[in-house]
């Protein structure tokens, strides 16, 4: 079974953080793995096996993205912007 | 069925909000979801308390369904629209529930409370006022439901269509990754399984994809849809989904969600499994 990690972190509009949104956690391939809704303080946490990740963030009327690489042992902080 | 009499979207909704034949139902797997803001009018199942039997692992049975819907004050004529979070996982597992004991008229909210939420309809936390109802369910259809024997004998026969992630269906996980990692005792496959997860028979937003691009999807992945299929996935709802695409919106015939799926499956003892080295 394979060992996860755990990628986290906040989605900001204009620097900060939103209130309510979606993060969706993509495989390499862009392929859909994994969705949460946020926090009200616009924060997401996903448990992924160590690889390369795309986390995408849908908020009313704005979306944004970014890849990250989580390794095992070292949970990823991201921050994503989203822009309309 | 066919999608216009499964389906609706957000502006239908808006439209029948004060329509007394109409309910909304809303069903999470976080039902907390809907303490925090709900579409005016909705009334909440919670698909584990309310739909589970809770000592053995089946479902509430008819007498349980019609004193639950009578209690939320569902009438038997009422057209029922569900819509919830997850893209709809639980809502697609409520409606097949609603069908699998006979409700004449229900309807999945297209993009479920994702989309609504997106498009930044209003929500409300003021609770509908619904008197009781004396709802009367039918003895519940078999036509749409696969038991685990019929499963086995579905192997190498019938199409068997496992909606899990890559990750689950491979044996490398035994839940989808933002999910406590409930085990059955053994990880991987059931034989001859497609793999197409359910995500890709949605659209970014939570909203079904076209019938011609879900022809597609499932042609692509090697399933003859001139044949009769068997979905599944670890406990039956994103398999709902699937199985809501296929019998609902493409009005295939012959296609059952099997419920008792991988926490099943992947528990018995003899049955052949597959999975990747």
């Amino acid at each position: 079974m394979a060992k996860e990690t755990v990628i986290q972190g906040v989605v900001l509009k204009d620097g900060s953080p939103v209130a309510s949104g979606y993060a969706r956690l993509l495989d390499e391939g862009g392929d859909f793995t994994a969705e949460v809704p946020l926090s009200a303080t616009g924060q997401f946490r996903f448990f992924a096996r160590p690889g390369s990740w795309t986390v995408r963030a849908l908020v009313p009327g704005a979306s944004g993205e970014r890849k990250v690489v989580a390794r095992q042992g070292e949970p990823v902080d991201a921050e994503i912007e989203v822009a309309a | 069925m066919s999608r216009a009499n499964a389906l609706v979207d957000a502006a239908w909704v808006e439209a029948h909000l004060n329509d007394p034949k109409v309910v909304l139902v809303e069903v999470d797997e976080d039902v907390s979801a809907y303490d925090k803001g709900h579409i005016r009018g909705a009334v909440r199942l919670d698909w584990k308390s309310e739909l589970q039997d809770p000592v053995i692992r089946d479902f509430v049975n008819k007498e349980q369904f019609e004193k639950l819907l009578s209690g939320k004050g569902i009438s038997n004529d009422e057209t029922v629209v569900l819509y919830g979070g997850n893209n709809n996982w639980f809502a697609a597992y409520a409606y097949w529930y609603f069908k699998l004991y006979g409700h004449a008229e229900v309807r999945l909210l297209d993009g479920g409370r994702k989309k609504w939420e997106l498009d930044s309809r209003e929500l409300t936390e003021e609770l509908p006022n619904r008197p009781a109802t004396q709802y009367v369910a039918k003895d519940a259809r078999t036509d749409i439901r696969a038991f685990r024997d019929e499963v086995v004998s579905a192997i190498g026969s019938r199409n068997l269509v496992d909606v899990r992630s890559p990750d689950e269906f491979a044996g490398r996980l035994l839940a989808p990754a933002h999910l406590p990692q409930e085990q059955s005792q053994r990880a991987g496959h059931i034989p001859t399984a497609k793999n197409i997860p359910w995500a890709k028979a949605a659209n970014e937003d939570g909203t079904f994809k076209s019938n011609e691009e879900l022809t597609a999807l499932y042609a692509e992945a090697g399933v003859d849809l001139s044949q009769d299929t068997i979905a599944y996935c670890r406990i039956g709802e994103r398999s709902a989904h699937t199985w809501f695409a296929l019998h609902e919106l493409l009005d295939l015939p012959n296609v059952k969600n099997y419920d008792g799926s991988w926490t099943e499956y992947g528990s018995l003892v003899g049955v052949p499994i597959e999975k990747d080295a």
